[in-house]
């Protein structure tokens, strides 16, 4: 209905005039709340494969033959039905729209607030007081989400090219062979280090996020909430462990090539690598 | 108690809603413990008129926390140090001698700044202009004690229609979002079995609404820290639930028509 | 005009005689109220209700408040209840205890016809109020709760914890904002009214300032409401909020509208006593504290021991001595007299001697802090917010205060001031309290009036004036008062004096509270008189109101509020002269028993005095309108 109200003149215009509903469910998009909903549900997919990929790559501390069974497992997912890395890519595919649908909505949403807010750059994004605002609920995770985000995005982009690509390992980049290229890229100081911040970022994120998730889908009950934090936490530093151990104990020696039955110094193919790495594993039964 | 101090105050003069702005900085002397912090603020704007300025544009009516009229970043915090206080309340016992006190008006793009301290709402208004009520024409009411309403539902609807729309939630939150506004007026009615029939329509239109003047939320909780009347952050949650219900139940309901 | 005024109360028993007068009244077609506009100033209680149901009825409203949002208004503030004759309760109340009630407590100086309608409305209130959402305490079972308050032998207040204000107005607010939504009502807000608009002695309009511009503008319509609350701020400190004023209903009255019983003003027993000079209102606690606090100083003079080193042999609980039956459930005004009483004899307490302790030890000891904490939590915690002491612990300190004033503008029956045309409900009108209001009826008034007695009765007033057109703001008489307004405008910009709004403002209140206080004698009230006239002269001459008139001024506004004050101020010490008699909330110190209660004089005074404006400088006229008491037997009040 009208608002006469509004029409009076008094008071400020709308920062965002009412657009046209699309179809249902899309317009549920088309609105913040809707957003954050897409954003919490992305961010339980999302935290999922974080968790998953976690769990998947402690196989790395069973040795090199059975971290490169683990990766030919996932690119045989479905068996024999489907051609070999078609549930991989299918998975891929739904990781990237998940992750596109998260940064779309956080950043959309980013944006509406800045127009509701004074004085907020695009750097930071939230409303400057000339005076200063002293903060007393929101803590570093919550305001930093917007920069643990794109630090997370970064650290992705780096890791696949690192990891699945070996842009900078190179010629010894080794395909199939994941222990190897962890090996190798994160006995690298420098390599470490980026890895260690960006997981510390990403557990940041991963703790308010998932408080966050249970808000934003009106998970909310008096009675248990003390545990919506409880679990936010645990999944944060469940995350922080596991991810943080991989370049901590590299670089400790503890995951390194020194006694490794298949040398990847031994063959000059790649091929061979991974028969030997599969006979190994016919070996150990 | 009943001590004297003196201040000095930082506050925020804006002639007009077009000027800059700028701080002008103030001394306050002898101001008793006893006084609230506008009536300091009076005292200080009695001397600026001894003194031939213009005294400080503030807003307030009250005075006793219930209107939501009053509204100040004191020191960097909406209505101030003191938790669950409106500004009309906090009183200068709660500030020592030699204090330097920051005072700015609200700040939100929907709340522009009339003069000084003084900020325009209306966007509150609108919100229930959408729908913030239960449509009952006068005289169409049953008896009061026909429908019981467990005391539970009723203590919850309370909770939530404590709220005084003073607008310190858009104030102290960092994306000016008026979530905690709208969500305390949204569930103060649909939480009570009389508010039932509109109750996804309501959603709707409220947070439609909303969205049109204010930021949106990344559930910080600045807002349930600066409310005078403590509105817990779970009306926050009971909204986003009943908005995408209702996007849901709404298109049900057309498609029974 | 000569003789008593004519209240226009239809003839008949007094139980039918609303049900029948609404039968009786002319009635305007559906299709036809679109026709009208009435205008609404103010949108508390009274106002909102007022302009929602009018709204709905299918006229066009236009509603103005000097606030941002109508919910501001001061009506918020009320704590403690809302009357109703439901009798839920099942304690041998009914519609006519209600009226007897109050017509009792009012001491016998209200209108019986009007006082038997609202009791019978009063139960329509609690079920439109629950219908809209208001949050009324419940009891386990999902029902409604009541509470007993001061002058009531019945448990009959609705409440909702300490804001019954705030909730009930958020009710009518929101019935109000959903016209508004369709399109109504044309909601001005931030716009205030300065003067009335009148054409051959009917009221035709308004004259608004825009507070945000200063913009004025003329507004016409076929009838105006006042719904603009009481003059409280006339003594300064009151439990009024800040911008509370008199203006709306007092250029009505210099227009030509009767102010009736001015000196009518109700002093509050529980508020919070002043700690300094510089304070700017009285915090009002609740007086349902009063159901569970004992009241009481110390019997020695000038006493400075802190209160829970004196022994209870020590302590006079002077209320429950004097009045054992109702004890400290006595009405406001007798209780405020009693606080003055000791006071004044020397044994106030506090830093400045000026209170006496409401003490919770007793229901904390036998109920549990719990269940006193469930009950006045948020009170205590106002308190202690306020000036740093823990009530649970000390006894609070209270002292009374100005909290609400019966006088208003004259109306009749209908609720229409003698200008045709103009209608005045809720606390600006006179009609229902008589001397003295009793706690938790004045939500009751001002919802009775808008919801369901104005909708009737302007159908009345309108129904003939069908081919009338809305009245032309370019006519003269809106082109004068328009003209009027600027012109007071720039003279107060142009005073360039040397003190402040403010400073005047406190003056004035020192005057009206010390001589048409809760004591008033003749000596007193002629001093009152000419001090008042001297302060105001000053006043007008060395006002200082800095800054223009083209935008947010808030000494511009509030100069206009005091200079009304002032003619007001005097208006009431005239009145409180004139009545020589002690009613309600009006104690003559010449009529007075032996033991020093109010002594009415029914053969003399039995009567509301509504005063005529005659021109500044010139003496107003008294009219009367004789009170019959039909059905409630005059006696002297007493709650021994």
């Amino acid at each position: 209905m009208a608002q006469t109200l509004s029409r009076s003149g008094r008071g400020p215009q709308p920062l965002r005039p009412r657009k046209k509903q699309l179809p249902f469910p899309l317009n549920i998009y088309q609105t913040a709340i809707g957003r954050k909903w897409v954003m919490a549900l992305t961010g339980i997919g999302l935290l999922g494969f974080v968790v998953a990929h976690m769990i998947g790559n402690l196989h790395v501390y069973e040795g090199p033959a059975r971290m490169a069974e683990y990766a030919e497992t996932l690119r045989t997912l479905g068996g024999g039905l489907v051609p070999r890395g078609t549930i991989l890519w299918i998975l891929r595919l739904g990781l990237i729209a998940m992750f596109g649908l998260h940064i779309h909505s956080a950043y959309s949403l980013k944006e509406i607030s800045r127009k509701a807010s004074p004085k907020a750059g695009f750097v930071g994004g939230a409303k400057q007081y000339s005076g200063g605002q002293d903060f007393i609920a929101a803590n570093f995770a919550s305001r930093t989400m917007r920069w643990t985000g794109p630090i997370i995005l970064l650290y992705l982009l780096y890791h696949i090219a690192d990891l699945t690509w070996g842009w900078w390992l190179g010629d010894d980049f080794v395909h199939g062979d994941p222990y190897h290229n962890l090996s190798e890229s994160l006995s690298s100081l420098p390599v470490a280090i980026i890895y260690i911040v960006a997981n510390v970022a990403l557990a940041v994120h991963i703790f308010h996020g998932a408080w966050s998730m249970f808000q934003s889908l009106g998970i909310n009950n008096p009675k248990y909430n003390k545990a919506r934090v409880a679990i936010a936490a645990g999944l944060a530093g469940l995350i922080l462990v596991g991810n943080l151990s991989f370049p901590i104990l590299t670089q400790a020696g503890l995951i390194d090539e020194d006694n490794r039955e298949c040398a990847v110094e031994d063959f000059d193919d790649e091929h061979d690598i991974l028969i030997c790495l599969e006979e190994q594993l016919e070996e150990e039964g | 108690m009943d001590q004297v101090i003196s201040l000095t105050l930082k506050v925020w003069r804006q002639n007009g809603p077009d000027d800059a702005g700028a701080f002008q900085t103030y001394q306050a002397e002898g101001i008793s413990q006893d006084a609230s912090f506008l009536e300091m603020l009076d005292i200080v704007n009695e001397r600026l008129i001894e003194e031939g300025t213009e005294p400080i544009t503030f807003e307030s009516d009250c005075r006793e926390g219930i209107c939501g009229t009053c509204g100040l970043m004191i020191n960097g915090k909406a209505h101030g140090p003191e938790l669950g206080t409106a500004t009309c309340q906090l009183h200068m016992r709660k500030f020592n001698d030699g204090d330097h006190i920051t005072i700015e008006p609200w700040r939100a793009v929907s709340f522009p700044v009339i003069k000084d301290l003084a900020v325009e709402r209306t966007p509150l208004d609108l919100i229930i202009e959408a729908g913030g009520y239960i449509s009952v024409p006068t005289g169409s009411a049953p008896d009061a004690n026909l429908t019981p309403v467990p005391k539970e539902a009723a203590d919850m609807a309370f909770d939530a229609a404590a709220c005084i729309g003073c607008g310190a939630c858009v104030a102290a939150c960092p994306n000016s979002a008026a979530q905690l506004f709208t969500s305390a007026k949204l569930n103060h009615l649909n939480l009570l079995p009389q508010g039932q029939a509109e109750r996804w329509q309501r959603a709707e239109n409220m947070v439609e609404t909303m969205e049109m003047y204010f930021g949106t939320c990344t559930n910080h909780g600045e807002c349930h820290e600066a409310c005078p009347k403590e509105i817990s952050l779970d009306f926050i949650a009971f909204m986003n639930r009943d908005y995408v219900k209702a996007k849901i139940k709404n298109r049900k309901l057309a498609g029974q028509r | 005009m000569i003789g008593s005024l004519d209240s226009n109360t239809p003839e008949g028993d007094i139980q039918g005689l609303w049900e029948q007068h609404k039968f009786d009244m002319k009635l305007v077609n559906p299709n036809n109220k679109r026709k009208f506009t009435v205008i609404v100033v103010g949108t508390g209680l009274a106002g909102a209700s007022a302009a929602a149901s009018m709204a709905e009825l299918g006229y066009n409203v236009k509603a103005f408040t000097f606030h941002d949002s109508p919910r501001r208004a001061h009506s918020i503030a009320a704590q403690g209840g809302i009357n109703a004759a439901k009798n839920y309760q099942n304690d041998g109340d009914s519609v006519y205890r209600l009226f007897y009630d109050t017509v009792k407590g009012g001491d016998y100086r209200s209108r019986e016809s009007n006082v038997h309608r609202l009791a019978e409305v009063s139960v329509n209130i609690i079920d439109q109020a629950t219908a809209q959402g208001v949050p009324f305490a419940r009891d386990y079972g999902g029902l409604l709760d009541n509470r007993s308050f001061g002058g009531a032998q019945v448990s009959r207040t609705f409440y909702a914890r300490g804001q019954t204000g705030q909730q009930l107005l958020l009710g009518a607010y929101s019935a109000l904002m959903r016209q508004v939504d369709a399109g109504t009502v044309e909601l001005h807000t931030r716009s205030e009214m300065l003067d009335l608009v009148t054409e051959n002695d009917r009221a035709v309009g308004i004259i608004t300032r825009d507070v945000l511009t200063g913009e004025i503008t003329s507004h016409g319509a076929h009838a105006v409401v006042l719904a603009t609350g009481g003059y409280g701020n006339v003594y300064y400190l009151s439990t009024n909020a800040m911008m509370c004023n008199a203006t709306a209903a007092w250029r009505a009255h210099r227009k030509g509208a009767l102010f009736a019983n001015p000196c009518y003003t109700q002093i509050h027993p529980t508020c919070i006593p002043a700690s300094d000079e510089f304070q700017s209102k009285l915090t009002l606690m609740s007086e349902s504290l009063r159901n569970d606090g004992r009241i009481w100083v110390p019997k020695a003079f000038d006493d400075e021991r802190p209160a829970r080193d004196i022994p209870e042999g020590e302590r006079d609980y002077y209320l429950e001595r004097k009045y054992p039956a109702f004890g400290n459930l006595v009405p406001r005004d007798v209780a405020s007299r009693n606080a003055k009483t000791v006071v004044d004899e020397g044994r106030g307490v506090g830093p400045l001697k000026n209170g006496v302790y409401l003490d919770f030890s007793d229901a904390i000891a036998r109920d549990g802090e719990d269940t006193i904490r469930a009950k006045y939590g948020n009170l205590f915690q106002m308190y202690e917010r306020i000036t740093g002491e823990d009530p649970y612990k000390v006894p609070m300190r209270i002292y009374p205060a100005t909290h609400y004033t019966m006088g208003g503008l004259w109306v009749d029956y209908h609720l229409m001031s003698n200008l045709p045309g103009l209608f005045v409900i809720g606390e600006a009108n006179f009609s229902d309290h008589g001397a003295n209001r009793l706690g938790a009826s004045a939500l009751m008034q001002g919802l009775a009036d808008g919801y369901f007695v104005l909708p009737y009765t302007i159908g009345n007033f309108l129904a003939d004036k069908l081919a009338e057109p809305v009245p032309d703001t370019a006519g003269v008489a809106f082109v004068e008062a328009n003209q009027g307004v600027q012109q007071q405008i720039d003279h107060w910009l142009n005073v360039n004096g040397t003190k402040s709004v403010d400073y005047y403002h406190r003056e004035l209140g020192k005057l009206v509270w010390n001589y048409i206080g809760m004591a008033r004698n003749k000596n007193g009230l002629e001093k009152a008189i000419s001090e008042i006239t001297a302060l105001e002269e000053e006043f007008r001459a060395n006002v200082r109101v800095l800054g223009s008139a083209d935008g947010l001024n808030q000494s511009l506004e509030k100069v206009q509020r005091v200079a009304d004050f002032f003619e007001l101020g005097r208006l009431m010490a005239r009145d409180a002269l004139t009545r020589e008699e002690s009613c309600g909330g009006h104690f003559r110190e010449e009529s007075q028993t032996e033991e020093g209660e109010a002594l009415r004089d029914d053969d003399n005074y039995s009567h509301a005095a509504a005063w005529e404006w005659t021109g500044e400088g010139n003496e107003p006229i008294r009219h009367i309108e004789e009170l019959q008491f039909d059905y409630v037997a005059l006696t002297q009040r007493s709650y021994k």
